[in-house]
């Protein structure tokens, strides 16, 4: 199979597209002209190989998780470590490339949206690092959830702006990363945290995680002498699973499954299924699949992790999905917590709570599957920042328990 | 042949009259408001009316349109009863929906623009939905009476301005700040000589919106374009239930005459 996306206008099959305002039509062009010629651009392309090696540490681990795979009792289960890049995710593959582009541009100050934090963090060390000015949005309701990483991005020397319109989460934190992007468009780049937005954004998102997949693939070529059989990622915008899926895309013998948070359960309005519940729309720039009411308001997602927390999933997921080139299956948040948890045991990795869906399916997948095949799980991120919420659940549940006892 | 809109547009301008287009966010204060509010306001000789279908995420919008779509939604207003109450109405002054793409996507645009050809609808402004994507909707308005309006912001070049104009449809809203809507104090220097630029190329009327929100501001527009369009500012008054002080402040706007020197 021969694969081709996005198309020139930015689309993937009837999915992405530029549905901004006109005030961010130049700045998504300049951009999208920036991008192609830094592809070009040696000097710029060697630079970001040695950030990658030097400062956040690639390339990752692929680690064979061998006791999580006895328990699991089938399929060999590889972990792609992006919990070991620095800033503890895969977010700052994406940061690095994206303010080093902001750069070329002239730009002098960049401006994100956070939900976790993650990407805040991951924003604001790259800034630090280019001195440039960074200004965060995020959500009140998870700047109160993540006071810490808060900090953390005040310490790196980023504004961090407590979003109280709207829901007070990740989605309205993007609306008003975009209403000051409008206002400030002359010097600011925006660092979108993933596969979402206008065209070229979720390309150029993309492009940057893929190191992951494309680093995964030969190791595990090295390991196996062949490839795997399968590849398993969470998704919430779904970066980190288009950056492991895309240099599997055309090897069809793959599966490819993106993970979705299914929250309080699929039955309830609490969950962040965009694909499995969701219908095609267009917010923050793209059509896609989004969770929405029967008026075409958008509503509010909700997991256990707030980085899966969005109702939407980036276009080029709603295309792999449309053509059946990827499956978009779900994981409750007791799975999650469960998988969060057996993964510490099993392997002494705490993972993140988004990467835990992952390791929740894949555990599901590799009982069906037999000994000799192997599956690629994007450890996406480390779990330092869920351990109080996870402590504080599971004294919940034990109180629980005992006054049910 | 041209659209209805344009025409009237154009026939206020021959008058010498600056064009007075004001926003209103339709379910602010309840589905029933929305019909006395268009009668209120056309009976101050407004050129149009814009109303705003609320949305959810409002992305080229400031807080007092965010928080008048809020309202309405907690009212529980949906773009099909904005729909029937326009098919009942009996305004007399050309309607302009002003609405995010995602509201009318879902509707379905077929049937949206079936629907709205049975109202005073005469124009539609999408602002999530750039002249690249106009596809989307032209072909359904090319045998109605409804005109795709187009915006146009400081951040379009010259050629792209004459692009969007060789296609602009009743008249084209020159965006004149880099920011979201709500009032403001000043603008910036090049809005002027943007504004100018704009108005020598378009081929309809020329409308500049986003703050306008004082006399002086309408005064100073009518100096180099066709006319404005009001919106937070309106918002703001009819939500505090100002309708005398409205009343005023639009009464003197109309009046103001256009001193364009290119004309």
């Amino acid at each position: 199979m021969k694969y081709q996306a996005p198309d020139k206008k930015g689309f993937y099959g009837q999915f992405g597209g530029q549905f901004v305002p006109e005030t961010l039509m130049k700045a998504v062009k300049e951009l999208a002209k920036v991008y192609e010629e830094s592809k070009e651009d040696e000097e710029f392309q060697t630079e970001l190989r040695n950030y990658l090696t030097q400062y956040v540490g690639r390339e990752t681990p692929l680690y064979f998780a061998k006791q999580l795979t006895a328990y699991a009792g089938g399929a060999k289960i590889y972990l792609k470590r992006e919990d070991l890049n620095h800033t503890g995710a895969h977010k700052i593959n994406n940061t690095m490339g994206q303010i080093m582009l902001a750069k070329k541009m002239g730009k002098k100050k960049v401006v994100a949206e956070t939900g976790a934090g993650q990407h805040g963090v991951a924003t604001a060390t790259v800034a630090a690092l280019f001195n440039m000015e960074c200004t965060i949005f995020m959500g009140a309701k998870d700047v109160e959830r993540q006071s810490l990483n808060v900090f953390r991005m005040e310490l790196l020397g980023a504004k961090v702006v407590s979003v109280t319109a709207g829901s007070q989460t990740l989605k309205d934190a993007v609306n008003e990363a975009l209403r000051y992007w409008v206002a400030n468009v002359e010097d600011t780049h925006y660092v979108m945290g993933s596969v979402l937005g206008p065209h070229p954004f979720p390309e150029i998102v993309r492009d940057y995680q893929s190191v992951i997949g494309t680093e995964a693939r030969r190791q595990y070529v090295e390991i196996a002498g062949k490839l795997p059989e399968a590849l398993v990622a969470c998704v919430g915008g779904g970066s980190n699973a288009m950056g492991l899926f895309y240099p599997f895309v055309e090897a069809e013998e793959v599966s490819m499954y993106g993970v979705e948070a299914a929250g309080l359960g699929l039955d309830t309005p609490y969950h962040a299924a965009s694909i499995t519940k969701g219908e095609v729309g267009v917010l923050h720039g793209a059509m896609m699949n989004i969770l929405q009411d029967e008026a075409g308001q958008i509503m509010e997602a909700f997991s256990i992790s707030a980085g899966l927390d969005y109702p939407g999933l980036g276009p080029e997921h709603c295309y792999l999905h449309a053509m059946k080139r990827a499956e978009y299956v779900t994981i409750t948040d007791d799975e999650a917590v469960a998988a969060f948890q057996l993964l510490c045991q099993t392997e002494g990795i705490i993972p993140a709570l988004e990467s835990a869906h992952a390791i929740a399916y894949a555990v599901k997948l590799a009982h069906t599957l037999p000994a000799e095949q192997g599956i690629i799980v994007c450890l996406s991120g480390r779990g330092d920042k869920d351990v109080d919420q996870i402590k504080t659940r599971l004294e919940e549940e034990r109180k629980q328990n005992e006054k049910n006892a | 042949m041209k659209k209805t809109l344009e025409q009237q547009l154009t026939e206020i301008q021959r008058k010498k009259k600056v064009l007075l287009i004001p926003y209103i966010m339709a379910g602010d204060g309840g589905i029933e408001k929305l019909e006395p509010t268009l009668h209120f306001l056309a009976k101050q000789g407004v050129s149009a009316i814009e109303i705003g279908i609320p949305f959810s995420d409002p992305v080229a919008d400031g807080p007092v349109i965010q928080k008048a779509g809020i309202r309405a939604l907690k009212e529980k207003v949906t773009l099909e009863k904005i729909i029937q109450e326009l098919q009942k109405s009996t305004v007399a002054v050309p309607l302009i929906i002003m609405s995010y793409f995602n509201p009318i996507y879902h509707f379905g645009l077929e049937k949206f623009i079936t629907e709205i050809k049975k109202t005073p609808v005469k124009g539609l402004i999408i602002p999530d939905l750039p002249y690249e994507h106009q596809n989307y909707i032209q072909p359904l308005l090319q045998n109605s009476d409804i005109a795709l309006v187009p915006l146009v912001s400081l951040t379009s070049s010259k050629n792209r301005m004459a692009e969007i104009s060789k296609k602009a449809e009743g008249f084209i809203y020159a965006v004149t700040v880099n920011g979201i809507t709500g009032t403001r104090t000043k603008y910036s220097e090049e809005v002027d000589a943007h504004i100018r630029l704009l108005k020598s190329i378009a081929s309809v009327p020329v409308l500049a919106g986003f703050g306008v929100a004082t006399i002086e501001h309408v005064e100073k527009f009518a100096q180099d374009c066709d006319g404005v369009i009001i919106g937070s500012k309106i918002v703001q008054m009819l939500h505090e239930k100002q309708n005398e002080a409205l009343q005023v402040f639009l009464t003197e706007a109309v009046a103001i005459a256009t001193t364009k020197k290119a004309e």
